[in-house]
């Protein structure tokens, strides 16, 4: 198995550039709708991490109790073939 | 969501035809009882979120790394991927260290030095996306921006099917 302590010395493998990984920060940065109004050089990366990880714990969460809400409606109708058909000629 | 304008080519729209296909596959197979154990609402609500990810990973255009690890997580039965994931951990974690003075160079320096409070966050990423621990850096942060605009867009289909189905 490959060692994971690669200690402090200069990676050879890896050309990621230090703009390339503050642009993804920011990038990060954007999406997130807690963090989106705020100047970039005033949110420091522990946050935007921190809020990366809420913000996708939510969306889970979000998930979970959508299925759980789309399980109890499948559950009491009846004509969903006919449901599903208009909702989709609806979408398209 | 506006409704006649969908770009049928889009990230939405192809979820919301694969998902829809999904829901009405779920519901025909097996009619619920009022009746149904706890076993059995919990099964169908499995299914339904399931399909509403596995929807969304065979949506994503560009195969990505997220995407390709939640079909399979969906996909292998749970005792194999317990046996594959000890092969998976690569090189992670890669540290460098800068000298420069800018606040972008701060911010580098926090996120790859081991020794910063990052460690913990990036770990916790690492868990909530998908295929997560076997990225780099760079790659993580950026199928998490990916990541993330596909959940949006998720959660925001689920939602309106939800509310539509409602209104009956």
């Amino acid at each position: 198995m490959s060692s994971r302590r690669s200690g402090s010395r200069q990676s050879g493998a890896s050309r990621i550039t230090d703009d390339q990984i503050a642009d993804l920060v920011s990038k990060l940065q954007r999406l997130i709708p807690e963090l989106r109004g705020r100047r970039s050089d005033k949110v420091n990366a522990s946050k935007v991490l921190q809020e990366t990880c809420n913000y996708i714990r939510n969306l889970h969460r979000e998930v979970e109790g959508l299925s759980d809400r789309l399980s109890q409606l499948l559950a009491s109708t009846d004509t969903d073939n006919e449901q599903a058909a208009i909702l989709r000629s609806l979408l398209m | 969501m506006d409704l006649h304008n969908l770009n049928p080519s889009s990230l939405k729209s192809r979820f919301t035809t694969r998902f829809l296909r999904a829901l009405t596959e779920i519901n025909a197979r097996k009619p619920i009882a009022s009746s149904s154990s706890p076993r059995e609402i919990f099964q169908r609500y499995r299914r339904i979120k399931d399909a509403a990810d596995t929807s969304m990973a065979y949506s994503v255009r560009s195969r990505r790394t997220w995407s390709k690890a939640t079909l399979w997580r969906l996909r292998t039965p749970s005792h194999r991927r317990r046996l594959a994931s000890f092969g998976r951990r690569s090189s992670l974690n890669k540290t460098r260290t800068t000298t420069t003075a800018s606040h972008r160079g701060a911010v580098v320096v926090q996120i790859t030095s081991r020794g910063g409070g990052l460690g913990v966050q990036l770990e916790e990423l690492r868990e909530l996306v998908p295929g997560g621990e076997a990225m780099d850096l760079c790659n993580l942060l950026d199928e998490t921006a990916h990541y993330i605009k596909c959940l949006t867009t998720q959660v925001q289909v689920m939602r309106t099917i939800a509310n539509l189905y409602s209104l009956e």
